[in-house]
């Protein structure tokens, strides 16, 4: 009997040890095609998307948006305001720690938002209104203004350049120079030593981590990490990124070309899906400090020779993703108004050739136009444009040339029409939708002249800068539109940049993998891989 | 040889010194900005001259070409700018892969091509050698990309036989390497294939037609020790001529063809690099890639003395 019991005994042993074995063989790892190369690692240093999304596995936020826009605490677990507005007071939930086993304090958290305010438009306006930040004890801490900030919560949850918490000592770090230690507080740690630059980047599950109690929901809720390691694999031939996805050596391919999706769609084992409803919006930029477009009336030009449509079949050619849309905050936002735009949804080259006229444009002159050649979407983009302006006998001076070398030409404030080598007229690009959605966050709205602090093209307008300004007193969605009103009508008289249409990209994964966040990226929490 | 061997190392100090000049000089000439890069779409102008200052790129060009040759001489071969690592590690966790490549690709192509060359030599003018020499013609001509695609929907996608893209060492898993490296070689392999056996067509068909080949027939000699003892060893100085500049070719200039199959290799390392400007990176490639260059071809000299005696230097 005694012998039995002892067999019975190493036989439940041994299925209890097979078992431990093979719940430790059965480690996950979600293999993900990114939309990008993860060439820097500091997320406030650098605005790169694919380092924001970086910062979303690794960093926690001390708010976040869910699945429609709205902000929700995350570190944070209350927080109150004084009546006057001026003294917002948060506190941190418990249990919070670093990846190195720290626990997160106020000092941390002060530090990382001084440190991100100066990089991010929102930050610097909430600074504009501060009087000072104040640790009360561990883990609460105020931030004392000296007149009130309306939009207080939203800045802080920040979607599209997040506030990642980092370590006091991290954080203390100059603005400008890169964090090179990535300890964050997130769902995810970042294993550098498996980091391999331009190839692979390898995230490992954070078991100290505390998620909140709510369910995920976008940017927001519990971050259950249901994975044990995340793998960007860098696939630069889009091809190959989509055969991968078929034949399941990836799990999901974060952006797959816009030509291969039906490829995608044919294929049972794989879901296609928009997660970022807000999308992109195709942008054209006059330079506003030279002839001819310093002149309102050359600007008003440029609008009347587009037509969304085509500028749409151009950058996307799928009417599935290609949204017309005329207003300055996106369609599909919180703050969407097409208010102001009707005049000029109706393109009327022979009325555009009239203003460049009367703005005094002599039609022999070049206009000097940037072309980057690779970057299909604006490439194509911008193509368009030219075509517009040489059927009106524009003289367009077209330089193709790389991105590289735009994002640094662009930064010269030469006059172009003395020196078309150095200086320029025009030039595509095209901006994430979360930015573009407030008058805080929406760069190339900034007209305040100066180089300084407006985006490359440094248009001026007071009455802008105004509007803006009264967004940080807006505390309502009702006082927000107000405002909005305002900058739509302006925004028409005055003409900063010419949208050229908003778009989405969708992201493919294979049936395998449940619970995707239906946040404005692919993010890896909450995912389960099932075989 | 020893004086050969000792001359050709210090030509090679020579060169790598110039070539650090004028790579510098190149890329600092060159429009672009790594620190508009870094900063992103959304940064103003100011928030890009910060970031070039802090970098030290807004330095006059002599201050940081010192500064980074002095590094060199330390054997530093800096940081690159984007992700802070160090150029040596970088360049380190790259090498492997195109080693791997450049070797199975070089040793496919001379297993393949020297005895197709050698028959089509053999056999010239017959169909055989039309017909080799007509692959040989759509191996230079098809795109190493279109090829690649090719083999990548017929053997990875339809017949599930090998990955459809990445690298595995062959130190962790030997089958994993063999099953990834498949057609990547294969994909490069056939334009070296073509055109080294079109180069050991046409030297073996010169020395068959040699007064020593027909003593040899003479002398009763069989078809295979004369092909390959006696005209393929005096055929062989183009041949490795070919087979050395493919060597160096294939180190740098497998961009292509690791960009198709996702490998993690220098040549995407350095494209990439160019792309963004991280001048660190490009250097020290390019730096590396002089050095092998300059030590293939020295290697090549010296096997041109083995197989040739009559060769003097």
């Amino acid at each position: 009997m005694r012998r039995a019991r002892m067999g019975v005994t190493a036989l439940l042993g041994a299925v209890a040890m097979f078992a431990s074995m093979s719940l430790a063989s059965a480690e996950t790892t979600l293999k993900v095609v990114p939309q990008a190369d993860l060439k820097n690692v500091d997320p406030v240093w650098t605005t790169a998307a694919i380092t924001q999304n970086h910062g979303y596995l690794v960093y926690d936020m001390l708010f976040s948006m869910d699945s429609k826009l709205q902000p929700q605490p995350q570190m944070v677990d209350t927080w109150k305001t004084s009546d006057d507005g001026l003294t917002w007071s948060f506190t941190l939930r418990d249990g919070l720690l670093f990846h190195d086993g720290s626990p997160v304090e106020t000092n941390d958290v002060i530090a990382s938002i001084k440190r991100w305010s100066v990089k991010r438009a929102d930050g610097q306006a909430l600074m504009t209104r501060v009087k000072e930040i104040v640790a009360i004890d561990p883990k609460t801490f105020e931030i004392r203004l000296e007149k009130p900030f309306g939009p207080m919560i939203s800045v802080l949850a920040n979607a599209a350049l997040p506030l990642p918490i980092m370590r006091e000592e991290e954080a203390k770090t100059d603005p400008n120079t890169q964090v090179t230690t990535i300890i964050g507080s997130g769902p995810f740690m970042f294993d550098d030593k498996a980091w391999v630059p331009g190839d692979r980047v390898v995230y490992r599950k954070f078991k100290d981590y505390k998620p909140r109690s709510e369910p995920a929901d976008g940017f927001a809720g519990g971050k259950v990490a249901k994975v044990d390691t995340v793998e960007w694999i860098y696939i630069p031939d889009t091809n190959t990124a989509t055969q991968a996805l078929i034949a399941g050596e990836v799990d999901a391919y974060e952006i797959p070309p816009l030509d291969l999706l039906p490829m995608l769609k044919a294929d049972p084992n794989i879901t296609v899906k928009v997660l970022d409803s807000l999308g992109k919006m195709g942008h054209i930029r006059p330079n506003h400090l030279y002839p001819p477009f310093n002149d309102v009336r050359a600007r008003q030009a440029l609008q009347l020779l587009v037509d969304q449509r085509e500028f749409l079949a151009a950058q996307v050619g799928n009417p599935d993703f290609e949204t017309v849309c005329y207003a300055v905050f996106m369609c599909n936002s919180a703050l969407e108004s097409e208010a102001y735009a009707e005049p000029w949804m109706k393109p009327n080259p022979e009325k555009a050739k009239e203003l460049l006229k009367a703005a005094g444009y002599n039609f022999k002159d070049p206009i000097v136009v940037m072309l980057p050649t690779d970057q299909q979407i604006i490439y194509n983009n911008i193509l368009v444009m030219v075509g517009k302006l040489k059927e009106i006998g524009v003289n367009v001076d077209a330089q193709a040339m790389d991105w590289s070398t735009l994002t640094s030409r662009r930064t010269k404030t030469d006059d172009p029409n003395a020196n078309p080598k150095v200086g320029w007229h025009i030039f595509p690009t095209w901006w994430t939708g979360v930015p573009m959605s407030s008058p805080l966050t929406n760069a190339p709205l900034v007209s305040t002249g100066d180089p300084k602090t407006a985006w490359f093209g440094w248009p001026k307008d007071d009455e802008i800068e105004r509007q803006r300004a009264a967004f940080m007193d807006a505390g309502t969605h009702g006082e927000q539109m107000k405002i909005v009103d305002a900058l739509q009508k302006r925004f028409y008289e005055f003409i900063p940049y010419i949208n050229t249409g908003q778009f989405v990209t969708p992201v493919a994964w294979r049936n395998t993998l449940k619970g995707v966040p239906n946040a404005l990226l692919f993010v890896a929490w909450n995912i389960e891989k099932t075989e | 040889m020893i004086a050969l061997i000792f001359k050709r190392l210090v030509a090679t100090a020579f060169v790598m010194a110039f070539v650090a000049f004028f790579v510098f000089g190149l890329l600092h000439l060159a429009p672009g900005d790594p620190a508009a890069v870094i900063a992103g779409d959304i940064a103003t102008k100011e928030d890009i001259d910060r970031i070039r200052a802090a970098l030290g790129l807004d330095l006059p060009f002599h201050t940081q070409f010192l500064n980074w040759l002095g590094a060199i001489m330390q054997g530093n071969l800096g940081t690159s700018i984007f992700s802070g690592r160090p150029v040596s590690q970088l360049i380190m966790q790259r090498i492997e892969p195109t080693l791997a490549l450049s070797t199975t690709t070089i040793l496919l192509s001379v297993v393949v091509a020297i005895p197709l060359g050698i028959v089509a030599a053999w056999r010239a003018g017959s169909w055989i050698d039309r017909t080799m020499m007509g692959f040989a013609v759509l191996g230079f001509s098809v795109p190493v990309f279109v090829f690649a695609y090719l083999l990548i929907m017929v053997f990875a996608v339809q017949l599930k036989l090998v990955p459809v893209m990445g690298y595995v060492s062959p130190f962790k898993d030997l089958g994993g390497f063999l099953r990834a490296i498949a057609l990547p070689t294969v994909a490069l392999g056939v334009t070296y294939v073509a055109l080294i056996a079109r180069i050991t067509r046409a030297s073996m068909i010169e020395a068959i037609n040699q007064d020593y080949i027909r003593t040899a027939h003479a002398k009763g000699l069989g078809i295979v020790p004369i092909l390959f003892r006696h005209a393929l060893r005096n055929a062989s100085v183009p041949i490795v001529t070919t087979v050395g500049i493919g060597i160096a070719l294939l180190i740098g200039g497998v961009v292509v063809t690791e960009s198709v199959f996702a490998i993690p290799g220098l040549g995407r390392l350095t494209a990439d690099a160019i792309l963004r400007r991280d001048y660190p990176i490009v250097q020290g490639v390019i730096l590396i890639f002089s050095a092998i260059y300059v030590l293939i071809n020295l290697a090549i000299d010296i096997i041109y003395i083995l197989v040739d005696p009559r060769i003097r230097y």
